[in-house]
């Protein structure tokens, strides 16, 4: 049977894709950052998963306001690199793993999360510079992936609840899958930014590491944060932490942290990674 | 709990959430933009703006908005901030950029105040916050 092996957490910056894309890590403004990543890199690369599920927002690439989709599945054999406005990320196209996706669209959906399911989709950065954080500059990516996206763009986002209880079921479809691959969870986006209106730059370190600490030892309690709280605390794109909340709930109901690491700034955003263990005590009930 | 009752969020300030109010009004803003990921659009948009907006049915404010540049003024004609930044991406601007442009300050102090840790939450959750705060 399939297994959960661990779970991490990202923030997906456009800008970090440029800096990687541009050689630019090594820059004063970008050296302080990329030097918190290799913990989180060197336990990707000893993980070795046969499989990733990304859970992330398209930003206005694969779908715009014609369709809004509050949850939709990649069930593609490969998701192409979208050109978001200002030309595509020079990386390569992401494989699918359309077997394991469309197992978790059918017990998702037997589980009454009515997920939409999609065949054709080009992914953008909130995909990809999770990838290039992972994994690297590699001619291809080490393992397939199951795209999940989620609408944080539209508000109302689903609720954290909701986003929790999705990674419960996606645990759920992941033990009940056949096959024999070691599944890696990524939640993405986030931390506290706010890019719009007079109030852009927010950052809420505080707020930020509570909710961490919340993600990781009282998931309950970080799932009930409404978003308004979101709004006004963590930012009117910080909401996109609900993310997190999807890998959260698809480990264990215990879990170990791994690594934490977070950097202000990067570009308008308090940036945070996070790696988790699962403790082996099972999932949530 | 209604949607109304929910929109607790009108009193955070220099915040325009993009709820149903925003999608239905800046629906034609926001798909022009998002005309913009395609390079050959981004080009004819460049060679002749305002034809090429004739093939949006935009309101005479949000076509004064994308020719002026008000980014700010795009929000609250129903812009997205995910679809104008296609406007600046187009302009060649980073989200940097735009952030200083609508918040109204000069790029480098935008960057300064991000260097010193971005802008602080205190005073700055509620509308009226600060006035209150001087009052005592």
């Amino acid at each position: 049977m399939a297994e959960v092996v661990g779970g991490v957490a990202s923030s997906h910056i456009p800008a970090v894709g440029v800096a990687i894309d541009r050689g630019r890590k090594a820059e004063p403004y970008w050296a302080p950052y990329f030097a918190k990543l290799p913990p989180m890199q060197e336990w990707v690369r000893e993980l070795v998963p046969d499989a990733a599920v990304v859970v992330y927002n398209d930003h206005a690439s694969a779908f715009s306001l014609q369709l809004i989709p509050t949850f939709a599945i990649g069930t593609a054999v490969e998701f192409p690199i979208a050109d978001e406005g200002f030309g595509r990320r020079p990386v390569p196209a992401v494989q699918g793993h359309p077997e394991l996706a469309w197992h978790l669209a059918e017990s998702l959906i037997l589980d009454e999360f009515d997920i939409t399911i999609v065949n054709e989709m080009e992914v953008d950065h909130g995909l990809t510079v999770p990838m290039s954080l992972m994994f690297a500059e590699p001619a291809e990516w080490p393992c397939p992936v199951v795209p999940l996206c989620v609408n944080v763009v539209q508000y109302p986002p689903p609720t954290g609840n909701r986003c929790f209880n999705l990674g419960k079921a996606i645990r759920r479809a992941i033990d009940s899958y056949p096959g024999a691959e070691r599944v890696l969870v990524v939640g993405t986006g986030g931390m506290s930014h706010q890019l719009q209106g007079e109030r852009a730059g927010l950052v809420n370190e505080a707020w930020d590491h509570r909710f961490l600490d919340l993600l990781v030892g009282e998931p309950e309690q970080a799932a009930a944060i409404g978003h308004v709280e979101y709004l006004r605390e963590a930012g009117s794109e910080g909401i996109e932490l609900v993310m997190w909340l999807v890998m959260r709930g698809a480990l264990d109901a215990e879990v170990r942290e791994v690594y934490r690491a977070t950097h202000v700034p990067t570009s308008n955003t308090h940036n945070g990674v996070l790696v988790l263990e699962n403790s082996g005590g099972g999932p949530f009930p | 709990m209604s949607a109304a009752a929910s929109r607790q969020y009108d009193d955070i300030p220099g915040t325009v959430v993009f709820d149903a109010r925003r999608s239905r009004q800046g629906y034609a803003l926001n798909m022009f933009c998002m005309s913009l990921n395609d390079a050959a659009n981004r080009d004819a948009f460049r060679v002749d703006e305002a034809a090429y907006l004739d093939r949006y049915p935009l309101t005479a404010e949000q076509r004064r908005c994308v020719l002026e540049r008000d980014w700010l003024g795009l929000l609250h004609v129903g812009g997205n901030i995910y679809y104008t930044f296609k406007l600046a991406a187009t302009d060649g601007m980073s989200m940097q950029q735009l952030a200083a442009k609508q918040v109204g300050v000069p790029e480098d102090e935008y960057v300064t105040m991000m260097l010193a840790g971005g802008r602080n939450p205190d005073g700055n959750r509620y509308v009226g916050e600060r006035e209150r705060a001087d009052r005592g």
